[in-house]
């Protein structure tokens, strides 16, 4: 059994050019010519069945036809109307369970248009432009946004669009949320999440305040007192555990944790990689903790899900993106006990599980695997850090279809909320829907 | 294995895929390689009057229309006719037919409108031992501003005229090409017959400005700042040539006159499409030009493979035949009733055909059926206006289906299967009634 190998966690296991042409582009962007004979695919459908699957509602038709045209400027304004991080959307979303899932090429031919490289290639165009819009005549009004992830900055970009002077108060010492710190790395090369940062704040009107996080110094009735609304793109903040002994053991990691330092890698040979890494869990942060470890030289990646392939909440698209990084899906199987060393982790007893009616449990069979390093990817939950000021929701902030809070003053939406789907893109859609709600209320209040 | 060989007016090539009268058949270097790739023969490029060479811009001669992908749909040129001198012309004309006696070889002609100026380029054709002559009377830019080309072909007086002297002074079969760019293509095609021409060839090019170059505001090509109009050809212009071929093809007094067709050909199918409407031959220059002489292997391969799936062992069998069926519209079978309908299996829900029909048609598709994205042709509604069909992206999905019996459900009308026509119609003021 290898479990009684030592722990080899090492920096620099490949070379610095080796690991530069491993975290390049997943999707390159089109050439102009490609996006043309692309855009041509597109059949202009009536009430379109990509644009329903998208929850931000771009209107996709509009854009690609615009880009068919010799216009993709105008293409990305159409995508910023609905969706003002449409350039990171492009980049993150699983648009193969998404608009390109619905595209009836899909349907037709296995062979969906392809709106993601369509939409970066017109979002591409409008960076490093002149802001494509011009904010409202200022209302007077305050609005506070805590949070500058995908739903708070969205959320601030409409909020000064409609003339009002927003504030953000982001904890870290940098902006972006999941954007900037969560997303795998070769999804978002060059340093987009805070190109993108720049384009929006480009608008005007919106300013940040680093460093300031709610429940540390920041305390929502202050807000409340401080600002005309409030609205809260918190993100989650605590990591699930897998509920083992010796999970606080040398080796068992929280992959988003990881992750984020990996993106604030300025040199990524000087990252420590396990040998021999297990993941478990069956989401996104699954597939990219796993694929980046490989990407970085780990030698072997197994993931480890206690259902079946088809449940795993990553696409198949991602599964497969994973597999054929040389990554090991081992589905039907659960852990069962840490196997430690010295305070350090060695490997995993873990035990199969099946189906039995409509209940998962384990088979009684195990066997034991080695890993360096384990990765915790079970998902993550709400902190509250409001002092019980919200009602909640399945342990999330409970939000009306507007994403109004139990406190009139007060929304939420992102991950932080209940209900929402985990994406980039339905943060930023609640975001938006946030903006226009506090955006009526204020104009209400206004007139009262 | 099909026939293909072709004889046109006396003209025989081993088949009939002529090159036209263009860049492509300017000078021997081409057209040997043209020979050599396959081709039945040539038109070749026009000759002007002996005397100083004809002179070209420097600038962009083409501009053009592309669809998905820059696939070339419409060619636009302002080239003149040939500016080489005259007698290098005539030299490889003899050559080349020498050393290539079973392609055919035309040459085009265009001079001044006077008889003599034709008399004396007929006889120096004639020397070449080529087998026929085509007068340009098409060109429709630079040469019809001093009186030739098109300038000509506007006018029947004037094509029966030079057509009739061309007989006058030459053996060789006369070809009278004629331009689309008039009111009625009957008129200069009867002319020519009326002037003794052998045959017609047609259409020449469309006049025609592609596109404006929005920035500095001028047609393109854009030479020094300015463009002029050009004419068109290629793809795009195929359905005007069949239409104009078929005119004549049907036309009481040039229904047995034989038609050379010119426009757009870039397959065998296109090649079919034209015998069916009585062409003899087909001339292609925009397909060579765009892909090079190759192509004609598929133009020959194609033909024949669908003439041996029908059953025609030579191009006359099926020449024409699709001639009867060309009609007045008053002729048609008002009491033909048809509704489309979509195959649910094939249909991609893309909603183009409700689209169309919703807004620009006769409401007669649904777009719901149990609150999900269905649609459904609603035969209430449906005149058969084949829009749907059209706009469909994917093939055979909507087809149009004959209701011969029972009643229309559009109209409420018994269906009878009796052939009726406008010119019988109750709403037809003029309508031809049966004695009473």
């Amino acid at each position: 059994m290898s479990s009684s190998k030592e722990p080899n966690i090492e920096a620099g296991r490949l070379k610095k050019s080796e690991l530069a042409a491993n975290f390049v582009d997943l999707h390159p962007p089109l050439t102009p010519h490609e996006a043309l004979v692309e855009s041509d695919r597109c059949y202009f459908c009536y009430d379109a069945p990509c644009m329903k699957a998208c929850p931000t509602t771009i209107d996709i038709p509009l854009f690609i036809r615009e880009i068919q045209a010799g216009h993709p400027k105008s293409a990305a304004k159409t995508i910023f109307n609905q969706n003002i991080l449409g350039g990171m959307c492009a980049r993150v979303c699983p648009t193969e369970t998404l608009c390109e899932e619905a595209c009836v090429r899909e349907h037709a031919e296995g062979k969906p248009v392809k709106i993601g490289l369509l939409q970066r290639f017109a979002t591409d165009q409008a960076m490093g432009e002149k802001h494509p819009y011009t904010p409202a005549k200022a209302s007077g009004r305050r609005v506070a946004v805590v949070g500058a992830g995908p739903a708070g900055l969205a959320c601030a970009h409409r909020l000064a669009l409609h003339g009002h002077d927003v504030t953000i108060f982001e904890a870290r010492k940098k902006s972006g949320g999941l954007n900037e710190f969560g997303i795998a790395s070769y999804k978002t090369v060059d340093d987009f999440a805070q190109k993108e940062l720049n384009f929006i704040l480009g608008l005007g009107g919106i300013k940040i305040e680093q460093g300031k996080a709610l429940g540390k110094g920041l305390t929502l009735a202050k807000l409340e007192q401080d600002f005309d609304a409030v609205f809260l793109g918190l993100g989650l903040s605590g990591v699930n555990a897998l509920g083992l002994k010796h999970e606080e053991a040398k080796g068992v990691e929280d992959a988003v944790a990881y992750i984020a330092d990996l993106r604030q890698a300025k040199d990524l040979s000087k990252l420590k990689v396990g040998r021999s890494v297990v993941v478990i869990g069956g989401g996104m942060t699954a597939i990219d903790i796993a694929v980046q470890s490989k990407l970085l030289g780990a030698e072997d990646v197994t993931i480890l899900y206690r259902r079946g392939q088809d449940h795993m909440k990553a696409s198949r698209f991602e599964q497969e993106l994973a597999q054929t990084h040389g990554v090991n899906i081992r589905p039907w199987a659960m852990p069962k006990k840490l196997l430690t060393k010295a305070g350090r982790v060695i490997g995993l007893k873990v035990e199969e599980t099946s189906m039995k009616g409509k209940t998962l449990s384990g088979t009684g069979v195990t066997f034991e695997i080695h890993a360096d390093v384990i990765f915790k990817a079970i998902g993550q939950h709400y902190v509250d850090v409001t002092s019980g000021a919200l009602l909640l929701d399945q342990g999330r902030i409970k939000v009306d279809a507007n994403k109004r809070t139990s406190q009139p003053k007060i929304w939420a939406g992102g991950d932080c909320t209940a209900g929402n789907q985990a994406l980039t893109v339905a943060a930023v859609d609640d975001g938006r829907r946030a903006a226009e709600s506090i955006s009526s209320f204020l104009a209400g209040a206004t007139h009262g | 294995m099909a026939d293909l060989r072709s004889n046109f007016v006396g003209i025989k090539s081993p088949n009939p895929f002529w090159l036209a009268s263009a860049p492509p058949t300017d000078k021997e270097y081409n057209v040997v390689r043209a020979f050599k790739a396959g081709w039945g023969g040539v038109v070749w490029k026009t000759l002007g009057e002996d005397g100083p060479p004809i002179v070209n811009v420097n600038g962009p001669r083409y501009g053009a229309i592309h669809g998905a992908d820059r696939r070339l749909l419409g060619l636009n040129n302002i080239e003149l006719i040939t500016d080489r001198p005259l007698d290098v012309n005539l030299a490889e004309i003899k050559k080349v037919k020498r050393e290539w006696p079973d392609r055919a070889m035309v040459v085009s002609l265009m001079v001044p409108c006077e008889e003599e100026p034709w008399k004396k380029i007929l006889a120096r054709v004639e020397e070449t031992e080529a087998d026929g002559v085509e007068l340009n009377f098409g060109c429709p830019h630079g040469m019809s501003e001093r009186g030739m080309g098109s300038a000509v072909g506007q006018v029947p007086e004037y094509i029966e005229m030079v057509a009739r002297w061309c007989k006058q002074h030459t053996r060789m079969p006369v070809i009278v090409k004629l331009t689309p760019n008039i009111t009625d293509i009957r008129m200069p095609a009867r002319a020519a017959l009326k002037g003794g021409a052998d045959a017609v060839s047609l259409i020449n090019t469309i006049s025609s400005i592609v596109s404006v170059d929005l920035d500095n505001m001028a047609p393109m090509p854009t030479i020094d700042g300015k463009g002029s109009h050009g004419g068109y050809c290629g793809p795009a212009v195929k359905p005007i040539a069949l239409n104009m071929v078929a005119e004549i093809a049907r036309d009481k007094e040039t229904r047995q006159m034989p038609i050379s067709a010119i426009g757009g050909v870039t397959t065998w199918r296109d090649a079919a499409e034209f015998i069916s409407m009585s062409a003899g031959t087909v001339q292609v220059c925009t397909a060579a030009m765009t892909y090079g002489f190759k192509i004609v292997d598929e133009m020959k391969s194609g033909l024949a493979r669908w003439m041996d799936e029908k059953g025609y062992a030579t191009i006359e069998d099926f020449r024409g035949r699709a001639v009867p069926n060309v009609t007045d519209w008053q002729y048609l079978n008002l009491n033909y009733i048809a509704k489309a309908k979509i195959d649910q299996d094939a249909c991609i829900k893309c909603g183009r055909c409700y689209a169309a029909c919703e807004d620009t048609s006769h409401q007669a598709i649904s777009n719901t059926k149990n609150g999900k994205r269905h649609f459904e042709v609603i035969d209430a509604e449906c005149v058969a206006c084949n829009l749907c069909v059209e706009v469909c992206p994917v093939e055979n999905c909507i087809t149009m289906e004959r209701i011969e019996t029972g009643t229309d459900p559009r109209t409420g009308k018994m269906i009878s299967s009796d052939y009726a026509n406008w010119t019988q119609h109750p709403n037809n003021p003029m309508s031809v009634k049966a004695a009473e």
